[in-house]
């Protein structure tokens, strides 16, 4: 207990049931082929892929699909070895159909993935890897999924001290990365190799929180020698996985309002992406899997999977089966995991979870009765970013949005769902705020 | 088998803390059960009347106009509660009842009903009830009765079951509060006495010990911030402590000043009504320190004795103010920031 406030931290934040237990010491396992694979083209921030298969064309498992368009995108490879169905819409998790390709995989289609051209670390100079990264479709697999690579790029007049790995996973139900660390723990160090390399930075920190000691003893003991890399313990609070957070944490460091981690000589990886860099980098694969935590009271096997992208939700959970009074699907954690409304929703590479859950657990949640703000500044104390959604909940229900972006920095909340979990009147706050962004965007687009 | 089922959507989280407003509102009664029941010790049945009216005016007050204008009743939600069981321990003991339930009715009504309700309320309505009756009825609302008196448990003060309207009839043995000996006489009251409540005066404000107690419960549960009542007590000690240094036989000593009055009940209980204070931490030090200042203010240089009930309708005046200069600082704006570790880490 009293070891857990030694360790560093950020101000401000929560502490939501963890629920981890169920999965936390689970091995990862594979996952057969679904029989249609939908395989969205913008899984990505960014522009979306360009296609560069046919329809009816036979593709293997690991064959790039689709190219990067620009910078800001990445490549798609094929998930299984299979034939292109149909280039088309593929339904996506905000309820838009968006450009995609449906792959039919072979009966037969083997795990095997074929080598690409590899990537030697020995060799390659950082832009080699930049774009090695690139074209193994490498975006952050902690769920935002922004490309790997471009972060990588240092412009002009920036500088870089320190690659910050980031294993902290502070959603409840989640053990993806926890279970990455132990299982892919040389592919971890491997991938920071590489990092280090592109970036030129001077130290790297594996950040982890004290709910995965074992992860923590097991980075430390295959730490290598050769690098100047430290495997840092940081206190169990949400939203600490997030950026911003975790690098307050680790070097008490603020990224500047409307800034990035850079402004601060610092960059973030997620430690999955970071172990897919050095798993796939090597080979000259791409990525055509992940690691998915699949968990919450509504599921009856539960556990961590490697899951083919593309896999439709109601496949992945026919193979662990779900309980009769399973109610709701969020991919994610539940504090900022969007809920599916359809269950054809395809897996992309920025889904960290399935959880599903029951009336037990929603049915209160959802009809509670909503009081007026009573001012009682648990929102203001939990808000990581400082923000005071007190008063921002109060302008968004009259409408205020401009108001609440010039005066109370709206623009800055990164939607963490702190506020909401812990407002005892049960005002939907985060909600009104995305709400609010979405309008403020509206309006902002010229017509 | 294809899985099928209906699914519910909502919008992330989809968990919460399961805090709720009733909850907490049940908390702060429950923390002021025992300053209640010390008073019906010490004040006898009077109090209990006393307090019992106030509650049941509040209570039926808001209950009533909600009826009436059609909406659901919020009394479930204990926050009237507290406003009627705080306003009864601010009353003397031997207040006609009438009086208590036109107080309990203003209170409600004009100080948190008019303004809209429950989070809407600029002023505590309870002590809008209290002041009313103040303006309105000064000389029974300075009659105080002996603490401890005897026969407290069997007979009622005649002052008590007055008929509405008419003027009070007191037989009780009548008593000045310290704060009235101390403003009027310029003698002291012992810290004991006043500690552990063995004095004249409110029905519930004379035990500082259990109070102050109530106050430790809620701010350890997160349902008090503690700020304020700390920031009105250091002051309080702060500023009588100077003045008693420059001038010691005009002054009451520090100790006296704090453990007097309805100072505890005020910092404790009164001033840190959420909806009426302000919402940043800085924010509650700064009002905490000007109610602190007012009540030295009007404590040593009014007409009246006491003063905290005024220092703290003041402060719920300016508090929407202090919010419009104290917001939190966001993360990622402070103008140094980032720069400073520069010179330390030394990259190129």
């Amino acid at each position: 207990m009293l070891d857990n406030f030694r360790r560093s931290t950020f101000r401000h934040g929560i502490h939501p049931e963890e629920h981890k237990d169920d999965t936390r010491d689970l091995a990862i396992r594979r996952f057969p082929f679904a029989p249609t694979l939908l395989v969205p083209l913008s899984q990505h921030l960014g522009k979306p892929a360009k296609v560069v298969v046919r329809e009816g064309q036979e593709v293997s498992r690991g064959q790039t699909i689709a190219e990067a368009d620009g910078f800001i995108s990445v490549a798609m490879h094929a998930p299984a070895s299979g034939v292109i169905r149909k280039i088309g819409r593929v339904p996506s998790i905000s309820g838009d159909l968006v450009p995609g390709v449906y792959l039919e995989p072979y009966p037969a289609s083997t795990q095997e993935v074929a080598d690409g051209e590899p990537c030697r670390l020995e060799t390659a100079t950082p832009d080699d890897i930049i774009s090695a990264i690139q074209r193994a479709g490498i975006v952050g697999l902690g769920g935002a999924a922004f490309p790997t690579h471009a972060k990588l790029k240092i412009p002009e007049g920036k500088s870089l001290d320190t690659v910050i790995i980031n294993g902290v996973e502070c959603e409840p139900y989640l053990t993806t990365d926890h279970r990455v660390m132990l299982e892919q723990t040389d592919d971890v160090f491997m991938g920071l190799r590489y990092l280090m390399k592109a970036t030129g930075a001077g130290r790297g920190i594996i950040a982890v929180e004290a709910n995965k000691l074992d992860a923590v003893e097991t980075l430390r003991k295959a730490c290598p020698a050769d690098l100047p890399i430290t495997v840092e313990v940081l206190q169990v609070k949400y939203p600490q996985g997030a950026e911003k957070m975790v690098i307050k944490a680790l070097l008490d460091r603020e990224i500047p309002s409307g800034g990035l981690p850079l402004d601060v000589h610092a960059i973030c990886v997620n430690v999955a992406t970071t172990a897919e860099i050095g798993r796939l980098l090597p080979h000259g694969q791409g990525i055509q899997e992940r690691v998915v935590t699949i968990g919450g009271p509504g599921i009856v096997k539960k556990g961590n999977y490697r899951i083919p992208i593309g896999t439709p939700v109601r496949f992945a959970l026919e193979q662990v089966g779900v309980t009769d009074d399973m109610t709701r699907v969020f991919l994610g954690g539940p504090m900022m995991g969007p809920a599916v409304s359809s269950l054809d929703v395809p897996l992309t590479k920025g889904t960290s979870g399935i959880t599903a859950v029951t009336r037990a657990e929603t049915g209160a949640h959802g009809e509670r009765r909503i009081y007026p703000c009573i001012r009682c500044a648990r929102c203001v104390d939990a808000c990581p970013m400082y923000l005071n959604p007190s008063q921002m909940g109060i302008l968004a229900k009259n409408e205020c949005y401009t108001e609440m972006a010039e005066e109370f920095h709206l623009m800055d909340c990164f939607e963490c769902g702190s506020c909401s979990f812990v407002c005892p009147s049960h005002i939907p706050l985060v909600q009104y705020f995305r709400l609010a962004k979405r309008m403020l965007r509206k309006t902002a687009r010229p017509a | 088998m294809k899985l099928s089922r209906t699914l519910q959507i909502a919008s992330s989280p989809h968990v919460s803390s399961g805090a709720s407003v009733d909850h907490i509102m049940y908390h702060v009664v429950l923390a002021l059960l025992p300053v209640v029941g010390f008073a019906v010790y010490a004040f006898g049945l009077a109090a209990a009347l006393v307090i019992f009216t106030a509650t049941a005016s509040c209570v039926a007050t808001e209950h009533f106009l909600n009826r009436l204008n059609r909406r659901e009743t919020p009394v479930s939600d204990w926050s009237v509660t507290i406003t009627g069981i705080l306003y009864g321990l601010t009353l003397p003991p031997a207040l006609p009842l009438w009086m208590v339930v036109i107080g309990g009715v203003f209170g409600v009504g004009i100080g948190k009903y008019l303004f809209g309700g429950l989070a809407y309320n600029a002023f505590n309505p309870a002590l809008v009830g209290r002041a009313f009756l103040q303006a309105a009825f000064p000389q029974a609302m300075t009659h105080w009765s002996e603490a401890f008196s005897p026969g407290r448990f069997t007979d009622l003060p005649s002052s008590t079951l007055t008929i509405p309207m008419a003027e009070p009839v007191y037989d009780a043995v009548t008593s000045a509060t310290p704060l009235a000996v101390m403003k009027f006489q310029n003698a002291t009251t012992g810290v004991p006495e006043l500690a552990f409540g063995l004095t004249s005066g409110s029905v519930g404000e004379t035990c500082a010990a259990l109070i102050l107690a109530g106050g430790a419960y809620l701010a350890l549960r997160n349902m008090l911030n503690w700020r304020i009542p700390v920031s009105i007590l250091a002051t309080v000690a702060g500023l009588s402590f100077l003045m008693n240094l420059i001038a010691p036989g005009e002054y009451a000593s520090p100790v006296f000043m704090l453990f007097s009055g309805g100072l505890m009940l005020g910092a404790v209980f009164m001033a840190t009504d959420m909806v009426a204070s302000p919402i940043t931490n800085a924010g509650c030090w700064l009002y905490g320190l000007l109610i602190g200042a007012l009540v030295v203010v009007i404590r040593y240089w009014g007409g009246m004795p006491e003063g905290v009930m005024y220092a703290i309708l003041l402060a719920n005046a300016v508090s929407p103010h202090i919010d419009r200069l104290i917001q939190p600082t966001v993360f990622g704006t402070r103008p140094e920031n980032g720069e400073k570790k520069d010179e330390q880490e030394g990259t190129a």
